[in-house]
């Protein structure tokens, strides 16, 4: 498990312990990732990140067109593995956890789970440390740094 | 408008002790449908209460075994029974430890009887 904000570790770990999920994705509503388990490449990253981000977008989006307010996880479920995508708030910023789990653990507890998670990442989150903006002109580096620090290289 | 499962469940929930029933998917966990006292949080129980079958189903299956029927697990402060409903679904209750376990058991099965 490698996160950016070291503050993500603990609770991510508890998470991963508990909800026994096998591919976990914490990024920020624009798609930068925040911490990850279970990816072994950097291209495997980058393409969950963005769909991941996309299809939270588009949800609000289609929630917004039916006035339904919001929506909560998207969900899909396959025979062998299904995926749990959902958007929360945390005090500075809203950010995604894309998860992955297969049939030895169940939707309900890594829902679960994954409500304790917030839970904590709220709890543990800086208060005053505003979200660092990511300018196009760094977008390239910042990028290859947030790599770096995922897969420690 | 009370639906034939709330109704049911809600049965269970008159006898002494019982906190909740629940009406939950056993292969992902969700709660389909549930009656509860206040503060009592059902998606926990359901999500555990699944799980716990199914590795009961493993091991069942392991020790060729007959499938479970009732499941009950004792703690400090309740106690959790499973009985096994329609295809896909289990009845779980959440209960104090003084209940009448016979009568909760068989409020179960009546119920998973009826709502198959």
């Amino acid at each position: 498990m490698r996160a950016i904000e070291p503050w993500v570790e603990e609770p991510l770990k508890t998470f991963l312990a508990e909800s026994s999920a096998r591919v976990c994705l914490v990024m920020t509503s624009s798609g930068q990732v925040v911490a990850q388990h279970g990816f072994t490449r950097s291209v495997d990253i980058m393409t969950a990140a963005a769909l991941g981000a996309g299809i939270v977008a588009s949800t609000r989006e289609l929630a917004k067109e039916m006035s339904a307010g919001s929506f909560g996880a998207v969900v899909h479920q396959g025979p062998g593995l299904g995926v749990y995508l959902a958007p929360f708030d945390l005090p500075q910023a809203q950010w995604i956890g894309l998860v992955v789990f297969g049939s030895d653990t169940s939707l309900g507890v890594v829902q679960f789970f994954f409500g304790r998670l917030i839970d904590a990442l709220v709890r543990t989150a800086p208060r005053e440390q505003p979200a660092r903006e990511v300018l196009p002109e760094t977008f390239e580096d910042e990028l290859n740094a947030s790599l770096r620090t995922l897969f420690g290289r | 408008m009370i639906s034939r499962e709330q109704a049911a469940l809600e049965e269970v929930t008159r006898i002494n002790g019982v906190r909740s029933a629940i009406l939950v998917s056993a292969d992902d966990g969700l709660v389909v449908a549930e009656a509860a006292l206040e503060d009592q949080a059902t998606e926990p129980a359901a999500a555990f209460a699944a799980r716990l079958a199914g590795r009961l189903g493993i091991l069942t299956g392991a020790m060729a075994a007959p499938p479970m029927s009732v499941l009950l697990l004792q703690a400090a402060l309740g106690q959790l029974f499973v009985v096994v409903g329609n295809p896909g679904l289990l009845l779980v209750a959440v209960t104090n430890n003084d209940v009448n376990i016979g009568e909760v058991r068989l409020a179960l099965l009546d119920v998973a009887g009826r709502l198959h």
